[in-house]
């Protein structure tokens, strides 16, 4: 599947696709810590099919808290919408299956003894026959570019190998939307050009939490930015990031 | 910062790495079920026994002094056992004063003391020779399909697993203590020891708080990727002919050191 042309990805958003459902819709999502500490102050947010959308903001901006919700680890009040489908626990099953989503430390996402079984750990639990399961593993691997690395054990592995694989192992449960934790972080440049090539090249929906500007500007059309809870604004990239007096205020730099 | 030195020598290629991994662990089962039941004092088949691990580790190509090495970690344990040395009825051969009692090492004591250290340190290098000849993964599949509890194989592949991680992690608390562990000049520096009992129990309790929230997000990213309190898992292995002549061989041999062990006692 080809990329998306800028232009076609930037539209502005809460307009869901024109066909069919947005792949991900969240309405006036709160969410409050046991602790009583309010993350999520009321988000609204919807993301059309293909669209490849950065989220930014400062630590503590609710960024995780809602990233937790999109699958449903954590639930709040609200409503969250996967292509059509709401988050509740009967669904959990198949939304899981839909939302891709890797955590920032691929040393916590990758916790099996070798590089396939962690990677053979989605299909397995959606319940796949065996040889469809070999299949998708190896698919999923040549997708990250690190075919036959399925024997190696992850802690052999270098951070940004291990990143990749982390990636590799919500692929193959052919997700519909990746939902991804500060996938650049901690990277040498050279691991990290990889990555965003990686990125680049995969076709499906997007919604990745970053504090990498540069990455920003290169793959994401659209930015939405979050500040104490609440998306304060969602946009093009380019347009978003010309305003200095705003990305100032919210704490974050224009690359 | 990487800690390989547990898995060295599992990756060469040798007869013995070949075999099921299945196979492997249930010979080890044996042998050490064999060293149990072998009477005491039965020297000829220990020794016997011995062979057999000297072979095996020949045929893995493994330096017999690395299995050798590693096996001698097992000595202090075996002094849990020092007290049939004087326990054991029979002809004594040595006796002191303690207290207002005599004591007396007997023969017998001695023969059952020699018996128990030999046994458990034979068992020790059959089961340091399967883990130097399997690969971890492998060692918990063939766990898994000779039917140990699911829930124990998951945690000792998580153990495995994060004992690097947890290792690193302790390796970089040390690194940020070393760093700042100056003294000046004309001091000694470093503290009193309660002090630094102190900071050493900070740090098992940060280490242990790390992961503990770590044990939280590996669960957030099982779920998040369709576990629902079921580990499941793949069959990857079939047996082989060259598996079950393995097994043949193994089980001959360990029948045979039985019957020299038990015939020799009798005579």
């Amino acid at each position: 599947m080809p990329i998306l042309h800028p232009t076609e990805q930037n539209r502005i958003i809460s307009t869901p696709a024109d066909s069919g459902l947005p792949t991900l819709f969240v309405q006036d999502l709160r969410y409050n810590y046991p602790d009583g500490f309010l993350a999520l102050k009321g988000v609204n947010l919807s993301i059309a099919p293909g669209e490849k959308v950065a989220l930014v903001g400062p630590n503590g901006a609710g960024k995780s808290t809602l990233m937790l919700h999109l699958n449903g680890l954590i639930q709040g009040d609200g409503r969250v919408e996967v292509a059509g489908m709401p988050v509740t626990k009967e669904h959990f099953p198949v939304i899981r299956s839909k939302v891709g989503m890797v955590f920032q430390n691929p040393d916590d996402q990758l916790f099996s003894p070798t590089v396939f079984e962690d990677v053979a750990f989605g299909p397995l639990h959606m319940g796949l026959p065996l040889d469809e399961i070999h299949e998708r593993v190896t698919r999923a691997l040549q997708m990250v570019d690190m075919a036959g690395f399925e024997e190696r054990l992850p802690h052999h592995l270098s951070l940004g190998q291990k990143k990749r694989i982390a990636i590799a192992t919500v692929l193959s449960m052919n997700p519909e939307i990746l939902v991804l934790d500060e996938p650049s972080a901690g990277l040498d440049p050279r691991a990290r050009r990889a990555l965003i090539n990686l990125l680049h090249e995969l076709p499906m929906t997007m919604l990745v939490s970053t504090h990498d500007m540069r990455l920003v500007l290169d793959l994401f059309p659209r930015l939405i930015i979050m500040d104490e809870g609440e998306i304060v604004a969602d946009g093009e990239t380019a347009v978003l990031l010309d305003d200095v007096a705003m990305l100032e205020q919210h704490g974050l730099e224009r690359p | 910062m990487q800690t390989t030195a547990f898995d060295r020598y599992e990756q060469r290629h040798s007869p013995i790495h070949r075999l099921d991994p299945r196979v492997k662990t249930v010979v080890t089962g044996l042998f050490i079920l064999g060293n149990i039941l072998l009477p005491d004092g039965a020297w000829l088949a220990f020794a016997a026994a011995w062979g057999l691990v000297w072979i095996s580790s020949r045929l893995a190509r493994l330096p017999v002094s690395f299995i050798l090495k590693r096996s001698f970690i097992v000595l202090p344990f075996t002094l849990a056992a020092i007290t049939v040395l004087f326990s054991t009825q029979g002809t004594a051969v040595y006796t002191f004063p303690l207290f207002s009692h005599t004591i007396a090492i007997t023969n017998e004591g001695i023969v059952r003391f020699t018996s128990i250290i030999i046994r458990s340190w034979l068992s020790v290098q059959g089961a340091i020779l399967l883990t130097a000849t399997t690969r971890f993964p492998d060692l918990m599949h063939a766990l898994r399909h000779l039917r140990a509890p699911r829930l124990l194989v998951a945690i000792i592949s998580f153990m495995y697993r994060y004992l690097f991680v947890l290792a690193d992690e302790a390796a970089r608390l040390l690194r940020a203590r070393e760093a700042r562990s100056a003294a000046a000049a004309a001091n000694q520096g470093g503290g009193s020891i309660l002090w630094r009992a102190k900071v050493a129990g900070g740090m098992v309790g940060q280490l242990f708080i790390r992961s503990f929230e770590r044990s939280e997000r590996v669960y957030n990213a099982m779920l998040a990727r369709g576990y629902r309190g079921q580990l499941m898992t793949m069959n990857p292995h079939d047996l082989t002919r060259q598996d079950w002549a393995g097994l043949g061989a193994a089980i001959f041999l360990l029948a045979l050191i039985q019957i020299i062990g038990h015939l020799i006692a009798i005579a």
